[in-house]
């Protein structure tokens, strides 16, 4: 891989190949000392120009535990906030000696321009606009695969504010990627207009605005945060209202069958998308995500800078 | 994905191929495998294993201490085969291993690198004897490799190497203590082992094959 963009650009293969490596680092995070010397001398630049915690922690400890050097920058207190481009800011990062950008980006497409303005240094999308989160999805096939077997025939319910959620488009095409069947389930308001063009053979995706019964054929549920922070669009008549409908209440809790495996991206918001009993549930894999996610980037840092230095052309453009 | 190389990636895997450590300026991948001529059959393999197993007991005045590592893919069921004429000469159980070397490899920049296996390593290797088992030693990276990547799972007091072909075209100080077979070659030919035997051969480019 020259870069990783979007699930959008990827087949079927190339999803299988990068968690059966995820499954090599799994071993190597296993050990006392979790740290291989694969990208010894390789420099990786986290930019994120736009808030997070989990995804950049994840993505720098993957770093580490390749020996690859980080550098981490965030729009404030940089030439950004000064006005800088993002392609001169790019530019001079690439000029810098960057091997691997890894972008967070407000816009959608940020990383896809990146990766047309820069010829030596590959790009990782952590996220763009509402567009792509790729190894969200990534870690979220590999906690599924590896917990319930394959996805092929499954059914995965994605419940929330899928219009303002990468998370969901790129799951959407993950999943079904791997054959999986998705029901999204959220109020009109929040649903997105092109939903059926994010799905991908062999798998489909359906709507839906009854979470209950999507939920009695579900094999695993997948709870999207509830932005907060856009409450004053009143896209929700109240939280609570939304919390009734479209939350994993602990009365949903107690009906889902034991096989049900309960799924969350993070940040949490308890209590409105997600009851606390229901987050700490032997059922919810959302700790394992977390522990998927180093795993995941590890092997998606490994494939995107290996063969980056072909002699003979091999990753030529 | 923007990548051309994915499509490419399986013949470019030579390393892992049944070649060896295939490296250097003319890795013979892509094309096919033609094979020009056996030089032993599984019968030989057996024997030539079980006569390594007593080397190995012999210089190791038994077993106690061994454990077996072989290094994924080639090696992977000679480390067993290797192991298990151990365990019934001498009626223990030895442990055995095996080692995907990949995050070790020293041309990880240089072309695309995937590895194979999931490297499993069943006890802790300090104050072990580790035998590493490959099936052909060539110009010894992947050995080296397999050096730096067993530290990781503990300080053995020793580690010996056993294969099953020697081709010889060394590129790093490295030798082989147990050897099923010196096989002189040319560097650009090809010997892969299986269970029915070793064959030398060479790679033949499909026509329209080749890149520019």
């Amino acid at each position: 891989m020259r870069h990783l963009l979007g699930i959008t650009h990827l087949q079927r293969a190339d999803v299988e190949e990068i968690l059966a490596v995820a499954d090599s680092f799994a071993e190597v995070t296993r050990r006392s000392i979790p740290k291989v010397p694969a990208l010894r001398g390789r420099t990786i630049v986290l930019g994120f120009f736009e808030d997070s915690t989990r995804t950049r922690v994840s993505f720098e400890t993957a770093a580490k535990r390749l020996s690859a050097d980080t550098v981490s920058f965030s729009s404030s207190g940089t030439s950004v906030s000064k006005g800088e481009s993002l392609r001169d800011t790019a530019l001079t990062l690439q000029a810098i000696g960057a091997d691997c950008l890894v972008v967070r980006h407000a816009s959608s497409g940020a990383p896809w321009q990146l990766a047309r303005w820069l010829e030596r240094t590959c790009v990782v999308n952590a996220g763009d606009g509402a567009h792509e989160h790729p190894t969200q999805a990534l870690l979220d096939c590999w906690t599924l695969t590896r917990k319930l077997g394959p996805l092929d025939g499954m059914h995965l319910v994605i419940v929330g504010d899928v219009a303002h959620s990468r998370v969901a488009r790129s799951n959407v095409a993950a999943f079904t990627l791997l054959g999986a069947d998705v029901t999204v389930v959220a109020p009109r308001t929040l649903l997105a207009a092109d939903i059926e063009s994010w799905a991908r053979a062999p798998g489909s995706v359906k709507t839906s605005d009854d979470l209950d019964r999507a939920l009695a054929s579900a094999d695993a549920v997948y709870l999207l945060r509830m932005q907060l922070e856009r409450q004053h669009e009143a896209l929700v008549p109240s939280l609570r209202e939304y919390t009734e409908r479209f939350g994993l209440t602990r009365r949903r809790l107690d009906q889902l069958a034991e096989r049900v495996a309960v799924l969350h991206p993070g940040p949490m918001n308890r209590g409105v998308e997600i009851a606390p009993e229901a987050a700490d549930d032997p059922r919810s894999l959302i700790l394992s995500q977390v522990e998927a996610g180093v795993n995941v980037r590890m092997a998606v840092l490994f494939l995107t800078l290996g063969g980056q230095h072909a002699v003979e052309g091999v990753a030529g453009e | 994905m923007q990548d051309p190389a994915s499509s490419q990636h399986a013949p470019a895997d030579a390393s892992a191929g049944p070649g060896g450590s295939a490296s250097g300026p003319t890795p013979p991948s892509g094309g096919v495998f033609v094979a020009r001529s056996q030089v032993m059959d599984g019968a030989d393999l057996a024997r030539a294993t079980r006569r390594m197993a007593h080397e190995v007991i012999e210089r190791n005045h038994g077993v106690s201490s061994v454990v077996v590592v072989g290094l994924y893919r080639g090696g992977a069921r000679f480390g067993e085969q290797l192991a298990a004429a151990l365990s019934e000469i001498e009626g223990v159980s030895v442990p055995v291993g095996v080692l995907d070397v990949s995050f070790y490899r020293d041309d990880i920049a240089l072309r695309r690198v995937v590895p194979q296996a999931v490297t499993e390593v069943p006890v802790d290797l300090t104050g072990k004897v580790v035998v590493l088992a490959d099936d052909v030693l060539f110009t010894g990276r992947t050995v080296r490799a397999a050096l730096d990547a067993l530290n990781d799972h503990g300080r053995p007091r020793a580690v010996q190497l056993a294969v099953l072909i020697d081709r010889g075209h060394r590129e790093l100080p490295i030798r082989p203590d147990y050897v099923g077979k010196n096989l002189p070659t040319r560097r650009d030919e090809r010997v892969e082992v299986g269970p029915d035997g070793v064959v030398i051969g060479e790679r033949v480019p499909i026509a329209g094959e080749g890149r520019p």
